[in-house]
């Protein structure tokens, strides 16, 4: 049983108390624990189940690589999945629940997916599901889903706020244990401004536990007195819970902060996103310990030696009474000598060298701890702990030469520099034979912009494992950081350091060596993800020669933890099995980030009101308040309609059409956009963009015009007015301002860059309120200021005056059809003029009016809608709009293209109006049919329908297509069917239904 | 020029906070194309300001205004708001022998002010910019961005921080600054060295 130990624990606080819930039962625990360490403290062993086999897990780590103790962690809008028990500080109130179990983590039926392990290998569901196809979507796939996963997604909308933080330093070092701390001082020292992180709640990493003299001084009390230092230094920041989450080209980094997971009923964010830019970044995040793979070291209560310690001297607590250490290198024995000295029983160790360690076995031996060689275990018994260990030689079958009764393993199976920020963004590895890791090939670092190292590492995640190797390394890439980012660095005394020397490891990485199948296929690679030995070795008989695909084939290393302790123990069996040395085979892909980050943190701020800018006009507050309806148009959002109480959006919208052309409506027309285009060459430069001519175009008249890409394509239109000599206002479709403004702008610098032209987006310098219907000039002249009569103000022409009082351009033009003034305001007089409108037009009925209404009138009049009519494949001829492209001009954009054979081919499809036979409303989008299947079986296709609506103008509904040659096919009826099952039949015709001669726009 | 007052997107509203966020008053601007090493231009924007020119990526401000360099070939002109529309024509007869251009843009901007010793901290939440002291001395015009949308950023000193943004965005801008700037949430970076 695990239990707490009365004089150890140097990060608890005994004197305050904390309560939890783990699975529902209430459990104490100290501040300064973690989860981990306050569910072994209760003697949880048993904290969840594994991902396929279900098999009962326990910690076996006591940081960020742990991969069993995974928690659904709070409840309602604070419920988080997969949660990391070793990385979750305890706090009071804490509630915890395992997952993967069901009814519960005691009496688990999915466990017997266990005793179907023979049957269920690497490659499993691939081989079995593939047939019958039928089966894969009805019954596969649901029961695949049912059983596999981890935790629950949450239901509710997250509770906490998130947020995104910039900051620029000269060197980020990552990792606050003992190298991280020199690295940072040494930078410091030369005068860079230093960013320190460390990911979890103390400075120091493992040296206070694994101990070590600095300086004369105990590792930590070197590290507050280091910590105190830098602390003082006005160009350090340090910073606690804070991960290097991934390293990224140019020095970009992106840290995690957890700042309110340990105290969450504390203000402000829960997590910061740290965005940063480092000149240059040292990696000091120190190594990870292997585990052993042997028969059983799954098994709660077999855990990693260096968590047991970390256990023991950090929270005070150990999986077990009796302990049994296995290892191949001299680290085991640390761990050994602290349980010793703390009173707890260690049975045995097992050393799998033959000629055993360096300076600690002998301390070990002088302790009293019986060291056997060139032994490891052969398997260990117990279900949800650990019961027997058999002992055997380390190169046997795993026959046993003894077996002991003990209640805990602690395993070593020796150390990998966690490389993986070095690897992020491009740095490559090198194989050390001696140590048996991958450790960073210092002659192929991650560049930056000049082409010199950018990352740079420190301590352990060099290689070095001893502590004077691990500090004179930090050292010198903390000083050759600041050299990097530009400074220089001071030599310094070095530091005396103090540690015993140690014998070298023995690579091992299967115990025993010859272990038969029923042995292999019960040691664990991927604890999460339940691969085995056998795993591995069976994705290598079945051709799997990439350590990528054998990874995808076996899902080893795929888990949340992202295979940080099966990694390397994986891809060593990989190359045993294909005979290939394990250099040769190499790692898969290190990738960001280093470990699971939030979703929130990814979002940062953006949510809820702010998830998305949304562009509002002037008039857009005016709108709300009548109860607009609103939909998006780009970022703006304009109104569909602006419905009456107790009125559909359907009625709304047919009201405001009814009334605009019976007496007068307003639209906000103020998204539209407005680009002033100045300059000598301003005209010849909208001679290029426009099809037709706008140099010819008078001061105070307006043109229509159309744009097309160069490809011929129509792309936006809309109505331009020259406003002096030198200066033309293009208004452009709402959603093309900034497009059309780029345009221009790449033109203008790229190929036409001497042409003396400027453009300048005034867009959201005016409202632009549209006064359309009969009586628009009757409510105009009752506010007074301009004379607009027909004579003053033609159609197509503009005029500057005060209406009420306010300054305005009104622009005689119409998309309706009806008699209609588009008055431009400016924005801070936007809201002012429209409400001065609304007063004066009560008595002659002025209503506002949405899109959907503008859309109506416009599709009445047979005018086209960018985006509608138009889709990218296009061209202007296609909608009879051959009215607008000059003849007489040499060339514009897309009139090359245009005369290509296909843009002239007689068989495009064109425009025409389409009216169904019954009155109804043809489905938009829908498609008329011909004769006959194509070569893929489909119907043939000869049309569809781009714009459809009722109109309550003339009372059926009404739309526009493009047709097969469909001008010259007027009276013809097509059929298209809907979605609906049913077949719509529709009469070609003109797609002009109301006003074709422009009688009342013309008044 | 008007009967009726115009009036600023959001009205003036503010936040107190982490900083002080306040929409500014009515702002003049006006937008000057052309090549900044023309004596007109130079004219155009010094004259109405009384500032000097300002040098690449800096503002200058003057007697009766500021000028801020936006591009190679832009220049932005702050003036009173009354004085920036019947400002233009002058400004354009004055560069009328060369290639350049005036335009009032007073109203399609918002601008706001954050005060307070955490405000660059504020901004460096929402852009990423070098706001820092050696990243954005006082004098320095920054364009960049404010999560998703396009702003210009400058201080006018330590702890005053001015922010130009569209003003269709001025209700997203301020909401921007009021999350960031929400109680409990300052970053507590050190004093830069």
């Amino acid at each position: 049983m695990s239990y707490r130990l009365q004089d150890r624990g140097r990060l608890i606080d005994r004197s305050d108390k904390i309560t939890f819930t783990f699975d529902g039962k209430t459990l104490d625990g100290f501040a300064g624990d973690t989860l981990a360490s306050a569910l072994l403290a209760n003697n949880q062993m048993l904290v969840g189940r594994s991902f396929k086999y279900h098999r009962p897990r326990g910690i076996v780590a006591s940081g960020a690589e742990e991969p069993n103790a995974l928690v659904n962690l709070g409840h309602g809008a604070r419920m988080e999945p997969n949660q990391r028990a070793t990385t979750t500080e305890l706090f009071d109130g804490l509630t915890a629940v395992s997952q993967n179990r069901w009814p519960s983590l005691d009496h688990d039926i999915g466990a017997v997916n266990a005793h179907l392990s023979r049957f269920l290998p690497a490659g499993f569901y691939y081989k079995t599901f593939l047939y019958p196809r039928a089966f894969w979507k009805s019954v596969y796939e649901p029961f695949i889903r049912q059983s596999a996963g981890l935790g629950r997604a949450p239901e509710e909308k997250d509770a906490d706020t998130y947020e995104h933080f910039n900051t620029h330093t000269d060197v980020l070092v990552i990792g606050g244990g003992v190298a991280g701390l020199t690295a940072a001082k040494a930078a410091a020292d030369a005068g860079a401004k230093v960013l320190l992180f460390e990911q979890t709640a103390v400075w120091g990493g493992r040296s206070p536990v694994d101990g070590g003299i600095i300086d004369g001084l105990a590792a930590s009390a070197w590290v507050d007195r280091t910590v105190a230092e830098l602390e003082a230094m006005p160009n350090v920041t340090l910073r606690l819970r804070a991960m290097g989450a991934g390293v990224y080209d140019h020095g970009y980094v992106l840290g995690y902060e957890r700042l309110t997971d340990h105290t969450p009923d504390k203000d402000g964010p829960r997590h910061r996103l740290w965005r940063i830019r480092a000149k240059q970044i040292v990696t000091a995040t120190g190594a990870i310990e292997r585990p052993l793979a042997f028969a059983g070291n799954d098994v709660p209560g077999v855990m990693l030696a260096s968590a047991v310690r970390d256990f023991q001297e950090n929270w005070g607590v150990v999986p077990g009474k009796r302990m049994v250490v296995a290892t191949n290198n001299d680290d085991g024995y640390r761990t050994a000598l602290l349980l010793n000295a703390a009173g707890v029983e260690v049975l045995r160790i097992l050393d799998a060298r033959e000629g055993g360690g360096g300076e600690l076995m002998g301390e070990a031996r002088n302790a009293g701890i019986r060291v056997d060689c060139g032994r490891g275990i052969g398997k260990v018994s117990g279900g949800k702990r650990v019961k027997h260990i058999q002992i055997c030689m380390t190169n046997g079958t795993g026959g046993a030469m003894e077996e002991i009764a003990c209640d805990g393993v602690a395993m070593s199976g020796g150390w990998s520099p966690a490389v993986h920020l070095w690897s992020h963004t491009g740095g490559k590895l090198l194989w050390d034979e001696a140590q048996a890791h991958f450790l960073p090939d210092f002659s192929r670092p991650p560049t930056g912009a000049d082409g010199q190292a950018m990352v740079r590492t420190a301590g352990s995640t060099s290689g070095p494992m001893e502590l004077a190797a691990v500090i004179q390394d930090a050292r010198s890439a903390g000083a050759d950081a600041a050299n990097g980012a530009g400074f220089k660095a001071k030599t310094s005394k070095r530091p005396s350091v103090e540690t015993a020397t140690e014998a070298p490891m023995l690579p091992v990485w299967q115990m025993p060596g010859r272990a038969d199948y029923h042995l292999k296929s019960k040691s664990w690679l991927d604890f999460q993800n339940d691969v085995k030995v056998t795993d591995v070795e069976l994705a290598a008989r079945e051709g799997f020669e990439s350590v990528e695909h054998t990874k995808r084939y076996t899902t080893l290393g795929m888990a949340t933890d992202q295979g940080k302790l099966s990694n390397i123990n994986g891809l060593a069996v990989l190359a045993n099995a294909l005979g290939k040395p394990i250099p040769q085979v190499g790692t898969t892909t290190f990738r960001p980030p280093y470990t699971p980050i939030s979703m929130g943190a990814i979002a940062g701020e953006a949510r809820g009101e702010i998830f998305q800018p949304v562009r509002k006009t002037p008039i857009h507050g005016w709108l709300d308040a009548q109860g607009a309806d609103w939909e998006p148009v780009g970022h703006w959002r304009r109104p569909y309609a602006i419905p009456q109480k107790g009125e559909s959006v359907h009625d709304a919208v047919m009201r405001e059409v009814t009334n605009t052309r019976e007496n007068v409506g307003l639209l906000d027309a103020s998204t539209l956009g407005k680009l002033l285009v100045k300059g000598p060459d301003a005209g010849r430069f909208l001679d290029m963009l426009y099809t037709n001519m706008m140099s010819n175009l008078k001061p105070r008249r307006c043109r229509y015009g159309l744009m097309c890409s160069e490809n011929g394509f129509l792309t936006d239109d809309g109505v331009v007015a020259r406003i002096s000599q030198e200066s033309w206002l293009c208004h452009t479709t709402t959603g093309g301002a900034d497009r059309i403004h780029a345009h221009m702008e790449e033109w203008l610098q790229t190929e036409w860059w001497n042409w003396k032209v400027h453009v300048v987006n005034v867009t959201e310098q005016y409202a632009q309120i549209a006064v359309v219907g009969p009586k628009a000039r009757t409510l105009l002249e009752a506010l007074g200021g301009m004379d607009l009569s027909a004579d003053a103000l033609p159609f197509m022409a503009w005029a500057d005056g005060k209406i009420a009082g306010i300054p305005v351009r009104v622009y005689r033009i119409s998309f309706s059809g009806e008699l209609s003034f588009e008055i431009s305001v400016r924005a801070g007089q936007g809201l002012a003029l429209w409400e001065k409108l609304m007063e004066a037009g009560k008595v002659y009925g002025v209503m506002p009016y949405g899109t959907e209404a503008l859309h109506i009138m416009r599709a009445e009049k047979g005018f086209i809608m960018i985006g509608d009519e138009t889709d990218g494949t296009v061209i202007p001829q296609d909608l009879g709009l051959d009215w607008a492209i000059s003849k007489k001009k040499e060339d514009y954009i897309g009139k090359r293209a245009q005369a290509r054979a296909h843009m002239m081919d007689p068989d495009r499809w064109k425009l025409v109006g389409l009216q169904t036979l019954d009155g109804s409303v043809l489905p938009d989008g829908a498609y008329a049919v011909g004769e006959g299947i194509n070569a893929n079986g489909q119907r043939i296709t000869q049309g569809r329908v781009t714009s459809s609506y009722h109109s309550p103008t003339l009372g059926c509904g009404i739309a526009m297509g493009l047709v097969h040659r469909g001008p010259d096919r007027m009276g013809e009826v097509l059929e298209f069917p809907g979605t609906d099952e049913k077949t719509y039949r529709a009469r070609i015709v003109s797609p002009v239904f109301y006003d074709p001669e422009g009688e009342k726009q013309n008044v | 020029m008007s009967d009726v007052k115009s009036v600023t997107a959001l009205g003036g509203k503010s936040f107190g906070g982490l900083v002080r966020v306040a929409e500014a008053p009515l702002q003049g601007m006006i937008t000057v194309r052309g090549d900044l090493g023309l004596a007109s231009v130079k004219e155009a924007a010094t004259g109405l300001t009384k500032a000097e020119m300002p040098a690449t990526g800096r503002i200058e401000t003057g007697a009766e205004g500021a000028i801020a360099w936006m591009s190679p070939d832009e220049l932005l002109v702050l003036c009173a708001y009354a004085d920036a529309a019947p400002s233009v024509p002058k400004m354009e007869d004055t560069m009328a022998k060369d290639f350049a251009s005036a335009a009032d843009v007073s109203d399609a901007r918002a601008m706001f002010r954050l005060e307070g010793a955490l405000s660059r901290e504020v901004l460096a939440k929402l852009s990423p910019a070098d706001l820092s002291v050696e990243g954005c001395a006082v004098g320095q015009m920054r364009r960049t961005r404010l999560a998703q949308v396009p702003a210009a950023i400058w201080f006018t000193d330590d702890e005053t921080a001015s922010v130009i943004c569209f003003r269709s965005v001025a209700d997203y801008v301020f909401a921007l600054l009021k999350t960031a700037a929400q109680p409990g949430s300052a970053v507590g970076l050190a004093p830069a060295g």
